[in-house]
C-alpha cells in the first residue's frame, strides 16, 4: 500500500498534464467549429449597429455612434414587439409544459401498443417547422380552413371566423400551432424524466395510501424538476427566438399583431435595408437573452444537473 | 383491483384521443393533397375529395426545368446534402468534445460546457447580418458548403451535450479494463464508450438531422436559387401556376416531412433513454 | 457562483478588444462588400440566372416559352428562371444582391428607387433606345425609372381591375351599366345581401401587404387623392385618404365587404371569386384569365371584368401596379443580360402571351388583331393605363408601406379611428420620409 502510495501522486500529475492536453485537442474542433462561427459575427453586429448601413452593397457607411440604439429604444414598434414576444414565451412556454406534462405522463402509463401511440406522438415534432406553419395556415384559413368548416358542420359555429384576421387572436393561434409541434418534444423531455424515478417509491407511496395528487406533488415534480428546467431554458429562448413559425403563417400581421421581435428585427434589417438598425436590434435581443439565460443558469445549477 | 382496470380503460382512451388530435391536423394535409383545388375552395367544404387528383405529385416529381417540382427536387438534394454532412460533422466533432467533457478532468470543464450551451441561446438573428457579409466575401453566399458550416455551429452545442451527458452514465470500470490492457484512450474512446453509447449517439444524430433539416433563417437569407436553397425555403415560397394551391403546399409539404419523420418514428425510443441518461446521473 | 461572473466580465471584454480592433480595420467598409462592380461578360454567350415571380402577370410556361424563342435568336445563351412569390420577391433580391446570383431581376413599381439609390441595379440609361420613351406607354416607363435614369426594362403595365359576376348582378335584379360608380357597386352589393344571393358581395385583398395599400391605393383615387403633396410629404390624413379609409371600414361594418378581407392576398380574393362567394373584387389582369379556367373557377363564363368604378370625384385611376425587369448591378454578364431583357420585353414577343398580361407598347392596343385576343380585359386595362395613381415613389418606400399597411389595418379592424390610424401612419412614414 504504502510502496503504491509513493508512486501514484507523480503519475496521477502526468495523467491531468496529459489529460489536459488531450482535451484541449478533442475539444478543438467542436470550439472552431461552433466559435469560430460565432464570436466574430457577434463582435462584427456590435460594429455595425453603430454604423448607418443601408444596402449590403454600401461603400459609404457614416459612423453614427449609439443612434440606432436610441431609435430602437424610443421606437413603439420596438416596445410593441417586445410585448408581444414576452406574451408569445410566456403563453406558449405554460402551455407546452402543462400539456407535455399531461402527455409525458400517457406516454409512461402502462398502454397496449405503446410504440405506436410513441410513434404517433412523436410525429408532430419531426414535421418541419414550415410544413407545420403551412398546415396550421391553411386549417386557420378563414374562408376554406377545415377548422371552420368542422365547427360549422358540427353546428359549433354559425359564422366563419378569421382566425388569423385579429391581431390578438392571430397571436394565439400562432402559438397554438407552434404547440401541436413543440409539446412532443417537451413531453419526452419529460418522460425522459419520469422513467427514471425509481418505481419502488411510487409503490411505497401507494402502501401509504397517499392520494394521486400528493403523489404528484411531492414525488413526481421534485424528481422532474430538472427535466422541468431544462425544457424552461430551451422553450423560453426558442419562444423568444421564433421567426420562421412567423414567416410562413403571417408575415407579422395583421396589423403588426404577431410581429415578434426576431421578425421585426428581421424586416428592419432586410426588408428595409436597414443593416445598422437590425445590428442595434439583434444586440438588444442578445441582451435580453443573456439575463434570461444567466437566471436560468442558476435554476439549472440549484437543479444538479449531471455535469452542470 | 376494479379502480385500477377503469384507469385503463381511461387512459387509453385519452391515448386514443390524443392520438386523433395529433393526427387530424396532418390527415387533413394528406387529404388536401389529393383533392382536386375545387373541392379545396368549396363551401361546405368536401371532406371526401370528388376524385383523386395526383397532379400535384405529378408536377412535384416530373415538372420540367424551372417548374415548382424541378425547384422542389432540387431543394430535396440539398436538404439531404446539408443534413447528412451537418450530422456527420456534428457526430464526429461531438463525440470527441463529448468523451473530453464526460471522461477527462480538466480546468474550466463546466464552464466550457456551458459557453456551448450558452450559444445556443444567441438569436440566429444577430449573427445573421455579419454572416451574410461574411459569407459574401467569402463566396460562399447561395453555396452548400456555407449552409453546412453556419448550420454545423448550431447543431454541435445540442450533440456535445447529449454525448456528454450520456457518456458519463457508461461505467468507467468498462474502460479501465480496456486501459490496463493497453489500450489508448481514443482506442477506448471508439471500442468501448462508443459501441456502449448506441442510444446516446442515435438520440445526438436523431436530434442533429431534425435541427440540420428543419433549419430556415440560414437558408433563407443565405441561399437564393435552386443550388442551394433547401426544403423549408422552397416550401416557403411554393405557389402554383395560377394561384397558391393549398393541395400543392401539402404535397410537398408531406414529401418534405417524410424523411424527419421515418427518422423520428424509427430511433424514436433512443430519445428516451438518450436523454433520460443525462438526468439519471443527478 | 463566482465563475461565471468573471467569464461574462472577461467575456465582454475580449469582445470589446475584438469590436474596437474590428472597428480600426474595417472602418471604411463595414459591410465588406468588395468593390467589384460585376461585368460586361460575352453579349452571345453564357448563362443567365433570372429571377422571376409566380402567381399574377406572365406564367412560368409563358416565361419558359419566350426563354425558347430568345435561344432561337441566342442559342449560345443559357437562361435559368427561377420562380418566387411576390412577397418573398423583394427580400430574394436583396439578399441575393452581393453575390450576383442573379443577373436579371423583376422589380414592382415601388421599388427602383430603393434598388437604384442602394445600388443593387444597374443604371442602364445608355443602352435604353430613345424611341422607347415614345413608343411605351407611360405608366410602363416609370417602373424603370429614378431621377431621370432608367434602371430596367418595362416589363409590362398592370393595374387593378373589377370583376364582377354578371350572373349575381342580374339575379339581383340590377344590370352591368349599375356598376359604373362605387356607390352604385354598393348599392347592388347590398341588394344582393338582402337576397341572399351572396352573404359577403365584395372580396379585397386588405391583408398586411403591399396588395392592402394597392386596393387601398385605388379607392383613394377615386376620392380624388394622392398619396403625397408637391413636397412628397404624405397627405393620406387629410380629405380623400381617410374618406377611403372610412368608406373601406363602413363596407365591413355593413356586412357589404367579407371580413375576411383583413387576410387575403390577391390570390385568395381570386379563389373566393372563383367559388362563387363574391360578387365582386379588385385584382391583376390575368385574374380574368384564372376564372375561366375550369380546373379552379366554379364560375367560368359568369364573369365580367371593367375598368374600376368611378369615385365621388368623377375619377377612376387604376392603381400603377407595372413590372420592370432590371439587371443585378453584381451579374457578370450585363450584355448577355440586356439581349435577353430587350428581347422578351419587345413589342412583338409581348403580343404573344396577351391572356396573361398585356404589352406596354402603345401600337398594340391600336391593332386589332391583337386586342380581339383578350377584348374585355384590352377595354377595361386601358383605361386604368391612362389614369394610374402612383405610391410614392422613395428610397425607403418598403418601410413607409408597411407603416400604412399596419395603420389601415388598425382602422380595418376596428382598434382605431380611420382618422387616428391615418394620423399615426403619416406621423410615423413621414419621420422616415425625412430621414
Amino acid at each position: 500500500m504504502t510502496k503504491l502510495a509513493t508512486v501514484a501522486p507523480p503519475r496521477r500529475r502526468t495523467g491531468r498534464e496529459s489529460q489536459k492536453r488531450l482535451a484541449f485537442w478533442l475539444l478543438l474542433p467542436a470550439a472552431v467549429a461552433v466559435f469560430g462561427i460565432i464570436i466574430y459575427p457577434i463582435a462584427r453586429t456590435l460594429i455595425i449597429s453603430f454604423f448607418e448601413v443601408e444596402s449590403a452593397l454600401a461603400t459609404e457607411t457614416p459612423f453614427v455612434g449609439i443612434d440606432n440604439y436610441v431609435e430602437a429604444l424610443s421606437s413603439s414598434g420596438f416596445w410593441a414587439a417586445i410585448g408581444r414576444t414576452l406574451y408569445f414565451t410566456v403563453v406558449s412556454t405554460a402551455l407546452e409544459l402543462t400539456l407535455g406534462m399531461m402527455l409525458a405522463m400517457l406516454l409512461n402509463a402502462r398502454l397496449r401498443m405503446r410504440w405506436l401511440f410513441r410513434a404517433i406522438v412523436v410525429l408532430p415534432w419531426a414535421v418541419p417547422t414550415i410544413v407545420n406553419a403551412a398546415m396550421w395556415k391553411g386549417i386557420f384559413n378563414a374562408q376554406y380552413g377545415s377548422l371552420n368548416a368542422a365547427l360549422t358542420q358540427l353546428g359549433l359555429t354559425d359564422e366563419y371566423i378569421a382566425w388569423l384576421g385579429d391581431p390578438f387572436l392571430a397571436l394565439n393561434m400562432v402559438i397554438l400551432a407552434d404547440a401541436w409541434k413543440t409539446t412532443p418534444l417537451v413531453a419526452f423531455f419529460l418522460l425522459a424524466g419520469l422513467t427514471a424515478i425509481n418505481p419502488e417509491i411510487y409503490e411505497s407511496a401507494k402502501i401509504d395510501r397517499a392520494s394521486w395528487p400528493r403523489i404528484f406533488r411531492s414525488i413526481t415534480l421534485p424528481m422532474l424538476l430538472p427535466s422541468i428546467s431544462i425544457v424552461l431554458v430551451l422553450r423560453t429562448v426558442e419562444a423568444f427566438k421564433a421567426f420562421d413559425i412567423i414567416y410562413a403563417m403571417t408575415r407579422g400581421g395583421p396589423a403588426n399583431g404577431t410581429q415578434t421581435i426576431a421578425y421585426y428585427t428581421y424586416v428592419r434589417a432586410f426588408s428595409d435595408q436597414n443593416f445598422g438598425m437590425g445590428s442595434a436590434l439583434s444586440y438588444i435581443i442578445v441582451i435580453v437573452i443573456l439575463i434570461l439565460t444567466t437566471i436560468y443558469l442558476r435554476m439549472l445549477r440549484r437543479s444538479e444537473m449531471s455535469l452542470l | 383491483m376494479r379502480n385500477q382496470r377503469r384507469n385503463s380503460i381511461l387512459l387509453h382512451i385519452a391515448a386514443v384521443v390524443v392520438s386523433i388530435l395529433i393526427l387530424l391536423p396532418f390527415a387533413w394535409m394528406v387529404e388536401a393533397s389529393f383533392a382536386p383545388q375545387r373541392d379545396l375552395v368549396s363551401r361546405p367544404m368536401r371532406w371526401i375529395p370528388s376524385e383523386i387528383d395526383l397532379s400535384r405529385y405529378v408536377e412535384i416529381f416530373q415538372g420540367g426545368e424551372g417548374s415548382v417540382g424541378s425547384t422542389f427536387r432540387a431543394a430535396m438534394l440539398n436538404s439531404t446534402i446539408v443534413a447528412v454532412s451537418v450530422v456527420a460533422l456534428a457526430m464526429i466533432v461531438g463525440v470527441l468534445g463529448a468523451y473530453a467533457f464526460a471522461r477527462l478532468k480538466f480546468p474550466f470543464r463546466k464552464a466550457t460546457l456551458l459557453t456551448f450551451l450558452a450559444t445556443y441561446m444567441l438569436p440566429q438573428i444577430a449573427l445573421l447580418i455579419p454572416l451574410y457579409f461574411i459569407l459574401n466575401s467569402l463566396g460562399l453566399l447561395n453555396t452548400l458548403v456555407g449552409l453546412i458550416l453556419v448550420d454545423s455551429s448550431l447543431v454541435i452545442p445540442f450533440t456535445l451535450w447529449i454525448l456528454s451527458n450520456y457518456f458519463v452514465t457508461i461505467p468507467d470500470e468498462l474502460e479501465e479494463a480496456a486501459r490496463i490492457d493497453g489500450t489508448s484512450r481514443v482506442g477506448a474512446l471508439f471500442r468501448i464508450i462508443l459501441p456502449s453509447a448506441k442510444p446516446g449517439i442515435f438520440a445526438a444524430m436523431m436530434f442533429a438531422f431534425l435541427l440540420a433539416w428543419d433549419e430556415f433563417m440560414y437558408a433563407l437569407i443565405f441561399t437564393s436559387s435552386d443550388a442551394a436553397k433547401t426544403l423549408p425555403v422552397a416550401i416557403s415560397e411554393f405557389a402554383g401556376r395560377y394561384t397558391t394551391d393549398f393541395g400543392l403546399v401539402a404535397a410537398g409539404g408531406i414529401l418534405a416531412a417524410i424523411p424527419p419523420i421515418v427518422i423520428a418514428v424509427i430511433f424514436q425510443r433512443y430519445v428516451v433513454s438518450g436523454m433520460s441518461a443525462g438526468a439519471v446521473k443527478g | 457562483m463566482k465563475t461565471p461572473q468573471k467569464r461574462v466580465r472577461r467575456l465582454a471584454a475580449a469582445a470589446a478588444i475584438a469590436a474596437a480592433s474590428a472597428l480600426v480595420l474595417s472602418a471604411c467598409s463595414v459591410t465588406g462588400a468588395p468593390t467589384s462592380a460585376g461585368g460586361a461578360g460575352d453579349a452571345d454567350s453564357g448563362t443567365l440566372n433570372a429571377l422571376f415571380m409566380k402567381q399574377a402577370g406572365y406564367t412560368e410556361d409563358d416565361v419558359k416559352a419566350m426563354i425558347e424563342d430568345f435561344n432561337e435568336e441566342y442559342p449560345d445563351i443559357t437562361v435559368n428562371p427561377t420562380f418566387v412569390a411576390y412577397e418573398a420577391l423583394h427580400d430574394k433580391i436583396v439578399t441575393s444582391a452581393p453575390s450576383g446570383t442573379y443577373d436579371v431581376v423583376l422589380m414592382d413599381v415601388i421599388w427602383p428607387a430603393e434598388f437604384a439609390s442602394k445600388g443593387l441595379v444597374t443604371d442602364v440609361t445608355d443602352r435604353f433606345p430613345e424611341e422607347w420613351e415614345q413608343d411605351m406607354l407611360g405608366g410602363a416607363l416609370i417602373t424603370a425609372e429614378y431621377q431621370d435614369k432608367y434602371y430596367g426594362v418595362p416589363w409590362y403595365p398592370s393595374t387593378k381591375l373589377f370583376y364582377y359576376n354578371t350572373e349575381m348582378v342580374e339575379q339581383a335584379g340590377y344590370s352591368t351599366s349599375d356598376l359604373d360608380t362605387w356607390d352604385g357597386v354598393l348599392e347592388v352589393a347590398a341588394a344582393m345581401k338582402e337576397q341572399g344571393i351572396v352573404k359577403y358581395p365584395i372580396a379585397w385583398s386588405w391583408a398586411q401587404a403591399e396588395a392592402l395599400i394597392c386596393d387601398y391605393a385605388q379607392l383613394l383615387g377615386a376620392f380624388g387623392g394622392e398619396f403625397t403633396n408637391d413636397d412628397g410629404e404624405l397627405i393620406i390624413n387629410e380629405g380623400p385618404g381617410v374618406e377611403a379609409l372610412s368608406w373601406m371600414k363602413q363596407t365591413i361594418d355593413d356586412g357589404l365587404s367579407n371580413p375576411n378581407s383583413t387576410t387575403f392576398l390577391e390570390d385568395d380574393v381570386n379563389k373566393t371569386m372563383a367559388s362563387g362567394q363574391a360578387a365582386f373584387s379588385l385584382n391583376w389582369e390575368s385574374t380574368f384569365r384564372d376564372l375561366n379556367d375550369e380546373s379552379i373557377s366554379q364560375v367560368v363564363g359568369q364573369v365580367g371584368v371593367s375598368a374600376t368604378p368611378k369615385g365621388a370625384e368623377g375619377t377612376r385611376p387604376g392603381v400603377n401596379g407595372a413590372m420592370a425587369l432590371g439587371i443585378a448591378s453584381k451579374s457578370e454578364n450585363k450584355d448577355a443580360a440586356w439581349n435577353f431583357i430587350s428581347f422578351i420585353s419587345s413589342q412583338s414577343e409581348q403580343e404573344k402571351f396577351v391572356t396573361s398580361t398585356l404589352p406596354n407598347w402603345k401600337a398594340s392596343y391600336e391593332d386589332p388583331e391583337i386586342t380581339e385576343t383578350n377584348p374585355e380585359v384590352f377595354a377595361a386595362a386601358k383605361v386604368g393605363y391612362d389614369d394610374g395613381i402612383l405610391r410614392p415613389q422613395v428610397p425607403n418606400y418598403s418601410e413607409v408601406s408597411q407603416i400604412i399597411q399596419a395603420e389601415i389595418q388598425n382602422a380595418l379592424l376596428g382598434k382605431k379611428s380611420p382618422q387616428q390610424a391615418m394620423d399615426d401612419a403619416v406621423a410615423a412614414a413621414n419621420d422616415v420620409l425625412n430621414d
